[in-house]
């Protein structure tokens, strides 16, 4: 679960004006209100979610993901 | 009471030089920005020859980077090099993070002649025709939209007056300047940025060259190939860049000690209505005139007080034309006639982005007391060589000459005209 959570901060990272508040994020931060990332990139964060993942996320479950920790259930959920 | 406006930064992305100093020595010696295009030659267009800004060696790449515009339309990236560049150069900070508070007193209008064609032919139209339309991502429409240029300096910068893009073929850049003067000048913003940018793609190019509009005699001499007021002038050269001004309320400026280039004293805009000889591609000589008499009639300037015209003259059949509308306009001719120079000649055509790129070069040129040269007329068109004395129009840079007032227009497609006169303060 470690990588997972490094795996998906390095994705927003990419997004974020302000890095460090990536890089201090936690399972529980939230990425539009904590990370501060605008929200019309959360489309971009879950396309390279699919991509390195392989999988397909569909517009339900893009509305959940709001914390790292929803980003994290989701790629299991799909996964598994 | 009509507010005074002037000029207090510049920046310019242009295919001989990317920042003030850069363009500014590429002026004086004379250096074209043309080269050969490989990529050009292999689409077998009949002009392979053009002017690209190489900004990937630009000091300035770094902001592309730290602002996320690496996929955006190089109409966006060459408007906010050039936009930062004159911002900075007007002496103001960029805010470092974008929490600062929006400022209402200043807004841009960046236009475009054809404007985002590179991302509509790299991603838009092969990914949706491909059905992956979830790829184009959440940039793609602020990375392509017109307004790119002025929507994305905005958040750079907090710009929270009018921002818009405006389009009138080659007669944009000019446009850009008047509509944002005006704008100070009423009263409604105290500061604007204006200017235009123009992106590279063959598909952006092509059209001009079906038409037969760019030249093809020179694709194995591409310094030669765009040769305004030229006996053997064959057509513009395709080209692409930015130019940026910020203009400014006179006593706002001085308050805060800016550095002023010049006042805008007045200017014009008009169309000839594709009437009296003008058409879709050619001015009508009375639309031309009336532009000139209006923007002097609005400066409250008389003909004499001009030292020099910077011109449109494209490399094209309408450069004698030209002449012969500012010799009316003017009522001078022979020695009496201003100087002239065809900023064409080093760089190119820029389409939308000529007329604000040319008007850069003539305030560096009023800030720095020089005329650059305006290459490639040695064999002056016969019919211009009847008008003025030739030696009005310089081969080598005129150095230690001071320019106090000088005249700019631009026309374009659909028979549309502007003109600026500026004056130094």
């Amino acid at each position: 679960m470690e990588t997972l959570f490094a795996e998906i901060k390095e994705i927003i990272r990419k997004y974020a004006f302000d890095k460090k508040l990536v890089d201090d994020a936690k399972e529980s931060s939230r990425i539009i209100a904590d990370l501060k990332i605008n929200s019309a990139r959360v489309v971009d964060i879950v396309l390279d979610i699919e991509e390195k993942y392989d999988i397909e996320i569909d517009d339900k479950s893009i509305n959940k993901i709001i914390t790292i920790q929803d980003a994290m259930n989701v790629i299991s959920q799909k996964q598994g | 009471m009509k507010k005074r406006v002037v000029v207090t930064g510049i920046g310019i992305v242009s295919p001989n030089g990317i920042g003030q100093e850069t363009f500014t020595q590429a002026l004086k010696q004379g250096i074209s920005g043309l080269r050969h295009f490989p990529e050009l030659e292999a689409l077998e267009f009949g002009c392979q020859v053009g002017g690209i800004p190489d900004i990937s060696q630009s000091t300035f790449k770094s902001w592309l980077e730290l602002y996320n515009l690496i996929t955006a339309s190089q109409m966006i990236q060459y408007a906010v090099i050039a936009g930062l560049e004159a911002w900075t150069d007007a002496g103001f900070k960029i805010p470092e993070t974008p929490d600062s508070p929006p400022d209402y007193d200043t807004g841009a209008i960046i236009g475009t002649g054809i404007g985002t064609i590179d991302i509509y032919g790299e991603r838009i139209i092969p990914i949706t025709n491909q059905k992956i339309i979830k790829k184009l991502r959440s940039t793609i429409v602020e990375h392509s939209m017109l307004s790119g240029g002025s929507a994305t300096l905005s958040s750079i910068l907090g710009l929270g007056n009018r921002l818009s893009a405006n389009s009138s073929a080659c007669n944009t850049g000019t446009e850009s300047i008047i509509e944002a003067f005006e704008r100070i000048q009423s009263g409604k913003a105290l500061r604007m940025m204006a200017g235009a940018s123009e992106p590279y793609s063959p598909w952006h190019w092509s059209p001009f060259d079906a038409m037969r509009v760019t030249t093809r005699s020179f694709n194995q001499e591409p310094s030669k190939a765009s040769r305004p007021m030229s006996a053997t002038a064959s057509g513009f050269v395709p080209s692409s860049g930015a130019g940026m001004l910020i203009l400014e309320e006179l006593e706002t400026a001085r308050q805060r000690n800016a550095p002023i280039y010049a006042e805008i004293l007045g200017g014009f805009i008009n169309s000839g209505g594709q009437r009296n000889g003008g058409s879709m591609t050619a001015p009508s000589s009375e639309g031309v005139i009336r532009c000139i008499h209006g923007a002097l009639e609005n400066a409250n300037a008389e003909p004499q007080e001009i030292d020099l015209i910077s011109g449109h003259l494209s490399s094209t059949m309408a450069d004698p034309l030209e002449i012969s509308n500012w010799s009316l306009a003017l009522n001078r001719k022979g020695k009496d006639f201003p100087y002239i120079n065809a900023t064409k000649s080093l760089v190119g055509h820029t389409i939308g982005a000529a007329g604000v790129i040319e008007t850069i070069a003539a305030l560096m040129e009023m800030k720095n007391s020089f005329i650059h040269p305006s290459l490639n007329c040695e064999d002056l068109h016969p019919d211009i060589a009847r008008i003025l004395s030739p030696e009005r129009i310089p081969h080598q840079a005129i150095n230690n000459i001071n320019i106090n007032c000088f005249a700019k227009a631009s026309f374009g497609f659909g028979d549309v005209n502007s003109c600026i006169i500026f004056k130094k303060l």
